[in-house]
C-alpha cells in the first residue's frame, strides 16, 4: 500500500470537473429531465474540455490521462446529474473502448480519433429485446457477402444512440457457436436500413438519449469489423468489465450529490424549535451513509488503479459496481425520507437523484449478473 | 509577442481568514483561489493567444503552494510560469509587491509588441493599486478598468467601464492593462491541459535571482520596506439589504419619498 492520495494532476482534474458540472450542467438538469432531452450545446462543451476523451493518450486526440481520472469525472459529474454521466460513460468505456482495445490502426485513425478529439459521439449496441443478461442470446446477423457485411436484427435501450455519430454493433456471424460466433462491428450514423427510434421514456436519467436500433439489410465495409470474427462476445465481455468501474463512479457521484444536499437542507430545515441536523437520528442516518459512500469510492479507486496497472480488474470492477450501485439507492432513498415532504416534491434534487440511482443496478449488468462474475471467479 | 500575465492567489472568501499578528494575513494557512478579475486577465490573454498564437506567461508572487495555481493557469493554456518568492519577499504592501514584480517582468523581459496585464483589484487587498505602480515603474502606457478590448496592429482599443460612465483609449503596446470581470468569461482547464501542465516551463525568482534590479533592495521590499503599516485588520459590517420598489415612476417616487420621510431622512 502506498497511499490514499491522489495526484497533483488528478486532484486538479477533480476540481475541473466540479467547476464545470456546477456552472455548465446544474442550470441545464430540470429542464432536461423534465423534457427528456440533452443539451447538445452542454455536449459540444463536454468534448471541447476533454470530458469525453480522460482515459485516452493524447496520440489519438485524447486527453492522456488515466482511468482513476475518469471515475472522477463520472463522480463529479454524475453529483450533479447522472444523466450525463452515462452519456460520457456509454461513449467513453464502451464505444471507445471497443476500437481502442480491437481496432486496427486506420480504424483507430478514422473512428477513434474523431470520437475523442471532440468531434463526434459513440454508442454501444449489444443489449436486444430478448438478450439482456443473457448477451449470448443476440439475434441480430451480419452475412458477409462479398466485401460487405449485411446486418440486420433490433437492439434495444441503447444509450447515446439519439445522437451518436459511430455506433460499435454486435451481431452473429456464425449462430452454430453460439458466443462464439459473435462479432463486432463499426456502423456510422445514416447508414440506409440503420433506423432509430425515439428516447425510451424511463423512470430516471431521462436526459440521456436511449433508443432502439433497428437494422433492416444495413450493409456495411467489411473492414468495419473490429478485430475478427467470432471475437465480438470477449470485446463486449471486456468494454463492460471496463464500464462498470464508470457506473460504480456513477453511484458514488449519486450518492454523494444526494448527500451534500441533504447536509445543507437538514442544517436549514427546523422542526420542533431546532435545525432537524441538530436530532441524533440525522447525525447517525449522515454518518452511516458517508461511510458506506466513502467504501464504495475507495472499492472503485481499487477497479480503476488495478485497470490503469494493466492488473486482473473484472472481479474488482463487478464488485464496485455491485457496492456502489446498492450505496447509491440506499443513500438516495434515506436521502429523500430525511428531507420529508421536501423531498418528495421535484423542487429539491434530492427525487430525481433517488430515480436516476436505480437504473445504476441494473445496466451494464445487473446486480445479479455482478454477484455471477464475484461468485464465478471465486468458485472457479 | 507574447503577454505576461500578473496574478494572484487570494483567500477564499468562503473559507476561513488567518491574521498573523502583526495584522498582515497569513496565507499559508488559508484556503485560496485564484483572485476573480486575475482571472480575467487569463482568459483576455488566452484569447488573444487563440487569435495570434502568442506566448502567455503567468506570474505570480507568493508562498511556494502558489506553484499550483500557476500550473492551473497553464493547464488553461498559459505557456510558461514564473513564481517569485523568496524570504524577504514576504509582507510586501503594494509598494514593495510592484517593486518585485517590476524587477520580475524586467527579468523576463518586455518587448515593443509585449502587453502586461493584470487584474483589477484583488478581493483580498481590494486597493487595486499593484496594476497601476508595476505600469510607472516600468515607464509602460496604462489602461485601468478595461473591460472590453480590440487589438489592431499595435494598438490596442480598450473600453473603460467605470462607476459614472464608459471611456475608451487607444494605447500602443507595450503597455500595462488592468481587466475587470465585465470583459469575458473565464474558461476552464482542459483535461489534456491538466495533463501536460506538469511539462511546461515554471521557473521561481528568488532574492538572489532579482538582487541585482535596482528596484530590489532590502529598504524598498518585504515588510521593511513597505510604507503601509497595518494598524488594525478587521471584517467591515454585512451591508443591510437593499430593496427594489415595483410600479411607474411616479408611483415609485411617491413609494420612496414617503419612505424617506417615514425614517426621518427628508
Amino acid at each position: 500500500m502506498v497511499a490514499f492520495k491522489l495526484t497533483q494532476e488528478q486532484e486538479m482534474a477533480k476540481k475541473m470537473f466540479q467547476q464545470f458540472a456546477e456552472n455548465e450542467i446544474k442550470p441545464l438538469v430540470t429542464e432536461m429531465d423534465e423534457s427528456e432531452t440533452f443539451d447538445f450545446g452542454l455536449l459540444k462543451k463536454m468534448h471541447h474540455y476533454g470530458l469525453m476523451g480522460v482515459p485516452y493518450p493524447t496520440e489519438y486526440g485524447g486527453s492522456g490521462g488515466d482511468v482513476l481520472t475518469y471515475t472522477l469525472c463520472m463522480e463529479e459529474v454524475s453529483k450533479i446529474d447522472p444523466s450525463v454521466g452515462i452519456t460520457i460513460s456509454v461513449h467513453t468505456s464502451l464505444c471507445c473502448s471497443c476500437i481502442y482495445e480491437h481496432g486496427r490502426e486506420e480504424q483507430k485513425q478514422k473512428y477513434l480519433r474523431p470520437l475523442i478529439d471532440g468531434s463526434q459521439s459513440g454508442c454501444f449496441g449489444l443489449t436486444e429485446p430478448n438478450a439482456g443478461t443473457d448477451a449470448g442470446g443476440v439475434l441480430t446477423t451480419a452475412v458477409k457477402d462479398g466485401d460487405e457485411y449485411v446486418l440486420n436484427g433490433q437492439k434495444v435501450f441503447i444509450t447515446n444512440s439519439g445522437f451518436a455519430d459511430t455506433f460499435v454493433l454486435f451481431a452473429m456471424t456464425d449462430k452454430s457457436l453460439g458466443t462464439k460466433g459473435m462479432s463486432a462491428f463499426i456502423v456510422d450514423k445514416g447508414t440506409p436500413g440503420l433506423e432509430i427510434s425515439k428516447n425510451i421514456p424511463r423512470m430516471g436519467i431521462r436526459a440521456s438519449q436511449n433508443c432502439e436500433i433497428a437494422m433492416m439489410d444495413v450493409r456495411i465495409p467489411a473492414d468495419r469489423l473490429i478485430g475478427k470474427e467470432g471475437m465480438g462476445y470477449k470485446i463486449a465481455m471486456g468494454a463492460l468489465a471496463g464500464g462498470r468501474i464508470g457506473i460504480g463512479a456513477q453511484a458514488v457521484g449519486i450518492a454523494q450529490g444526494a448527500i451534500d444536499e441533504t447536509v445543507k437542507y437538514v442544517k436549514e430545515r427546523k422542526q420542533f424549535g431546532k435545525a432537524i441536523a441538530k436530532f441524533q437520528n440525522t447525525q447517525f442516518k449522515l454518518a452511516e451513509l458517508q461511510t458506506k459512500v466513502d467504501a464504495a469510492r475507495l472499492m472503485v479507486w481499487r477497479a480503476a488503479v488495478a485497470k490503469d496497472n494493466g492488473e486482473a480488474y473484472a472481479p474488482m470492477a463487478a464488485m464496485c459496481k455491485l457496492f456502489a450501485s446498492d450505496v447509491a439507492n440506499e443513500v438516495t432513498r434515506t436521502a429523500v425520507q430525511l428531507f420529508g415532504g421536501y423531498g418528495y416534491t421535484r423542487e429539491y434534487p434530492v427525487e430525481k437523484l433517488m430515480r436516476d440511482a436505480k437504473i445504476t443496478e441494473i445496466y451494464e449488468g445487473t446486480s445479479e449478473a455482478m454477484k455471477m462474475i464475484v461468485g464465478g471467479t471465486m468458485l472457479r | 509577442m507574447k503577454i505576461i500575465v500578473c496574478v494572484k492567489q487570494v483567500p477564499d472568501t468562503s473559507g476561513k481568514v488567518a491574521v498573523n499578528p502583526d495584522g498582515t494575513l497569513n496565507r499559508a494557512s488559508m484556503q485560496t483561489i485564484i483572485n476573480p478579475d486575475d482571472m480575467n486577465a487569463v482568459e483576455a490573454a488566452l484569447k488573444m493567444k487563440d487569435e495570434t498564437g502568442c506566448r502567455v506567461i503567468v506570474v505570480t508572487m507568493g508562498p511556494p503552494p502558489a506553484m499550483g495555481m500557476l500550473r492551473e493557469l497553464m493547464a488553461m493554456g498559459a505557456d510558461d510560469g514564473v513564481l517569485v518568492s523568496a524570504r524577504e519577499f514576504g509582507g510586501s504592501d503594494t509598494y514593495a509587491t510592484s517593486q518585485i514584480l517590476a524587477a520580475a517582468l524586467k527579468k523576463i523581459g518586455i518587448e515593443k509588441d509585449d502587453i502586461v496585464m493584470c487584474g483589477r483589484q484583488a478581493i483580498d487587498g481590494d486597493t487595486a493599486q499593484v496594476g497601476p505602480q508595476i505600469a510607472e515603474k516600468l515607464g509602460l502606457p496604462q489602461v485601468t478598468y478595461v473591460g472590453e478590448m480590440k487589438k489592431t496592429g499595435g494598438t490596442i482599443t480598450c473600453k473603460r467601464i467605470l462607476e459614472d460612465g464608459y471611456m475608451t483609449i487607444s494605447v500602443k503596446t507595450p503597455c500595462l492593462l488592468t481587466c475587470i470581470k465585465e470583459l469575458n468569461a473565464p474558461r476552464y482547464m482542459t483535461v489534456r491541459g491538466i495533463f501536460e501542465c506538469g511539462q511546461k516551463p515554471l521557473e521561481t525568482y528568488t532574492y538572489e535571482t532579482l538582487k541585482d534590479d535596482p528596484l530590489i533592495d532590502l529598504a524598498t521590499i518585504g515588510l521593511k520596506g513597505s510604507p503601509t503599516n497595518i494598524f488594525k485588520s478587521f471584517t467591515p459590517p454585512a451591508k443591510g439589504a437593499g430593496m427594489m420598489l415595483e410600479g411607474d415612476d411616479k408611483d415609485t417616487c411617491n413609494k420612496l419619498a414617503s419612505m424617506l420621510i417615514e425614517k426621518h431622512i427628508i
